[in-house]
This record gives C-alpha cells, sequence and structure tokens, in this order.
C-alpha cells in the first residue's frame, strides 16, 4: 500500500486583490511507496508548493482525496495526527526567537514529549546537520544557511516516517548545500524515511530521485 | 514663573510628606488602569491574533469599525455606559453607577478597541509564516497560535502600555461613571480638575505630578520587561 496517495486533487485559491479563482494544483493521481524519493520540479509557480503543502495536511484540497496509509484524512478529521507524521520543511525559513535548542524541540514539546527525550533528539538531529556547536546560539545570530540548517534539524528530531522538503537547497553556501545533499539519501537509507521534495534545480536533486514529477502550471507533465 | 515654582515646591512637599488624599487618590488611580487593562487584555489579545490570523468575509469592515472606535472620546464612552447602568437603564440592577467597578467597565471598553487594533498591528507585521511553520512541525490550533502570541509578544506589550497610558490619565469617564465622590470614586485625574475649579493649583499640581510618576513608573518598569525579553 502506498504511504502518500493522491485521488483526483484539485487545489483552488481566490485571488485576494482579483477575487479570481486560482488553479494552483490539478493531480488525477499520485502514489507515494514506502522509502521512496521523490523529485517535483518545475518553474516558479508550477505548484510544486502547493503539491507539498497538500501533502504535508497543512492545506486541504479543494477537491479529491488524500490518503496517508489507506486512510482518507481530511474525511475523516485526523489532519493534526497525519501533520505530525509529515512535517514539511516550508519554503521560507522561520526559525522561532530564541535559541537553536529551544527550536528543535518545538515539534518534540508539542507533542508533549518528556523532556530528557526532546532535549537528546533535538541534540543527535543539530549533530546531523552539523550545528551541535551552536545549539545555544540565539536564532537571529545565525546566518541564513545556518537558519535553514537548523530548520532542517527540528523535523529531522521529529523521526517522522514522511519528510516533505520544499526547496532544501535554495539560498544555502557551499557548505549547507552540502551538508543537506548528503543527509537527504542518508536519512532515506538508514531510516527508511520517505521523503518528497521540490526543486527547480533538476539537475541537483534528480539523481536521488526514485520518482520524478515535473509540474507545470499545476498539473504533471 | 514664580507662582509655577512655588506651586512645584508645594506639590513636592505634598508628595514626601504622604499626604493621606494623595495617596488614597494615587492607589485609587492604579487600581483602576491595571484592573481595567487587565480585564480589556484578557479578551482583547485573543481578538487581536484571530483578527490578524483569521481570513473572513467582512474582515476589512471589522478592522474600519474596530479602527474608527480608537477616535471615540472617552466622554461619549463614558456616556454610553452610563444609559446602561443609570437609574433607568437596563442594568441598573447591578448597581453600578458612582462606583469603582462602573468607572472600570467604562475603561474597558474605551480601551479594548485599542489593544485589539494595536494587537492585531503586532500579529500581522509578524511574519505570516510562523503559524503554518509551528503547524506544520506537529502543533495543534492552540499550540500554533500560542506560538503566534510569543512571538509578537513585544508588540503586545506595547499595545498594553500604550492601554495603559490611556486609562491612568482618563477623566471623562471618570468623572460621568464614578462621580467623583471623595472616599468613594475620585481619582487623581478627577481630584485635579476639582481643585483647579477651586482654585487650590498647588494641590493640583502635585496631583499631577503624581500622575506623571505613576505613568512614568509603570512605562519603566514596562520597557524594563521589553528589553529583559527581547535578548530571548
Amino acid at each position: 500500500m502506498s504511504v502518500l496517495h493522491m485521488k483526483g486533487v484539485c487545489r483552488r485559491y481566490v485571488e485576494s486583490r482579483t477575487g479570481k479563482i486560482i488553479e494552483a494544483l490539478r493531480m488525477e493521481t499520485l502514489s507515494v511507496e514506502k522509502g521512496e524519493i521523490v523529485v517535483a520540479v518545475g518553474a516558479n509557480g508550477s505548484g510544486k508548493t502547493t503539491l507539498l503543502e497538500v501533502l504535508a495536511f497543512l492545506d486541504a484540497p479543494s477537491e479529491g482525496k488524500v490518503l496517508l496509509d489507506g486512510v482518507d484524512i481530511w474525511a475523516e478529521g485526523r489532519d493534526l495526527s497525519a501533520r505530525r507524521r509529515c512535517p514539511i520543511l516550508l519554503q521560507k525559513t522561520v526559525l522561532f526567537s530564541g535559541s537553536v535548542i529551544k527550536n528543535v524541540t518545538f515539534g518534540l514539546r508539542v507533542r508533549g514529549l518528556e523532556r530528557d527525550e526532546t532535549e537528546s533528539r533535538a541534540w543527535q538531529a543539530l549533530e546531523l546537520v552539523g550545528m551541535a556547536d551552536l545549539a545555544h546560539r540565539r536564532s537571529h545570530e545565525l546566518s541564513g544557511g545556518e537558519q535553514r540548517r537548523v530548520a532542517l534539524a527540528r523535523i529531522l528530531a521529529l523521526d517522522a516516517p514522511v519528510l516533505l522538503l520544499d526547496e532544501p537547497t535554495a539560498g544555502l553556501d557551499h557548505d549547507s548545500r552540502a551538508v543537506m545533499m548528503k543527509l537527504i539519501p542518508e536519512l532515506n537509507r538508514a531510516r527508511g524515511t520517505t521523503i518528497i521534495l521540490a526543486t527547480h534545480d533538476r539537475g541537483e536533486m534528480e539523481p536521488l530521485a526514485h520518482k520524478v514529477l515535473c509540474l507545470e502550471d499545476g498539473v504533471v507533465v | 514663573m514664580g507662582t509655577l515654582a512655588d506651586a512645584l515646591r508645594n506639590a513636592v512637599g505634598l508628595i514626601v510628606s504622604l499626604d493621606a488624599d494623595l495617596i488614597e487618590y494615587a492607589g485609587r488611580s492604579l487600581y483602576i488602569a491595571l484592573v481595567s487593562t487587565c480585564l480589556a487584555s484578557m479578551a482583547a489579545v485573543p481578538i487581536g491574533i484571530l483578527l490578524a490570523e483569521r481570513a473572513f468575509r467582512g474582515k476589512r469592515i471589522v478592522v474600519t469599525v474596530l479602527n474608527t472606535l480608537l477616535g471615540v472620546p472617552t466622554v461619549v464612552v463614558g456616556l454610553l455606559v452610563y444609559s446602561f447602568i443609570s437609574r433607568q437603564g437596563p442594568l441598573s440592577a447591578l448597581g453600578m453607577l458612582f462606583t469603582v467597578p462602573g468607572i472600570i467597565t467604562g475603561e474597558v471598553l474605551l480601551i479594548l478597541p485599542l489593544i485589539t487594533a494595536l494587537t492585531l498591528t503586532a500579529v500581522a507585521r509578524l511574519d505570516r509564516d510562523v503559524r503554518r511553520t509551528a503547524l506544520s512541525l506537529g502543533a495543534n490550533e492552540a499550540q500554533a497560535l500560542w506560538a503566534v502570541f510569543r512571538e509578537s509578544r513585544f508588540g503586545i506589550l506595547a499595545a498594553i502600555i500604550a492601554a495603559y497610558g490611556r486609562v491612568v490619565g482618563e477623566v471623562g469617564i471618570a468623572t460621568i461613571l464614578g462621580g467623583n465622590a471623595a472616599g468613594f470614586t475620585r481619582t487623581l485625574t478627577t481630584a485635579i480638575v476639582l481643585n483647579v475649579e477651586m482654585g487650590y493649583f498647588e494641590r493640583a499640581l502635585a496631583l499631577g505630578l503624581v500622575l506623571l510618576g505613576l505613568s512614568f513608573t509603570l512605562n519603566i518598569a514596562f520597557q524594563l520587561l521589553q528589553g529583559g525579553g527581547r535578548g530571548q
């Protein structure tokens, strides 16, 4: 059975200025198998982010079904538990005020985990992205690349079966990009994590992919 | 100039001698300002956050009405509450006219739109992705809104400081709903007006200085609170 399955999904937005309805995504069918790396490629505005946010259960589809392990999540009203199983690295990095370690424990704290466990998992995730040295640094004191790595550590600490990464290497310096490119296949191999990522840089990510989706105007071409 | 200097000297004397009336008025003013600000904040801050975070039909109208309410004169708010709690009013049974709770009710209504509007601005200015980031990490709606609150806390604190400043120096509502009754509802501002009318300028000035001091001290405390937390 697919981990994630989309059936007849359409996501429409009402443009706030004009009131016009925009169809940002139309996906007749998409199956993501356990342990796969799926890469969605396309130009800006092609629907990659919408696809990932629908798959992360941040956005409900305007029509159609999104199934996680065979369960129609929106019909069953189980979007919170689905979001907890499919965390997403959003395209825009937003770190909360406070220290790096506090940021990385956020997702664990909202799950009500014990302090000892949250701390140890956060440290492990920071080690993975090479940011353990800066664990007590204030988030606003970090460079853009460091912030992105902390954001990645924040979702790695969750040890979720599915990870969604929206433009994970965008705007990164050489070192941070190298960390990211090394981590993605490693996670997939070592933990069996299903990874769905979006990028406009086809050449960079395609070699990692088990499946590639080329998006244009919200549809797979 | 000489009159002013004498008045200032006498005012300081009154303050230093801890004049009983002065202490009473200052205590009541502080109590009214703090209770009103706390009560209004408890309602206005969540409303402001929800207004900023939620998109709904008619939101623009709600925000326009809110901004319009910021300019409502205090005496109008006083009259409105008076019409409800006076003997002929529908809430006369509560017996709130010419009482401190009556004044607090008016002050709460006065600053409710102020805190709501400034909270809305503080939260709207915040990165809209804060809530989405929290949700994407597995927060439920309440936890995500709490994250938004935490991230905009300095702006919200500024809203609360502004509201406190408005109440502590307010005179229209305190006069209409409190009646300026000595020993019961007289506040620093109503006492100042009374003393000026009676020709006791020095005393009025002393009360004015205490009022300034109260406002200044609380503002300093709030600023320290903001400054202390900014690095976190």
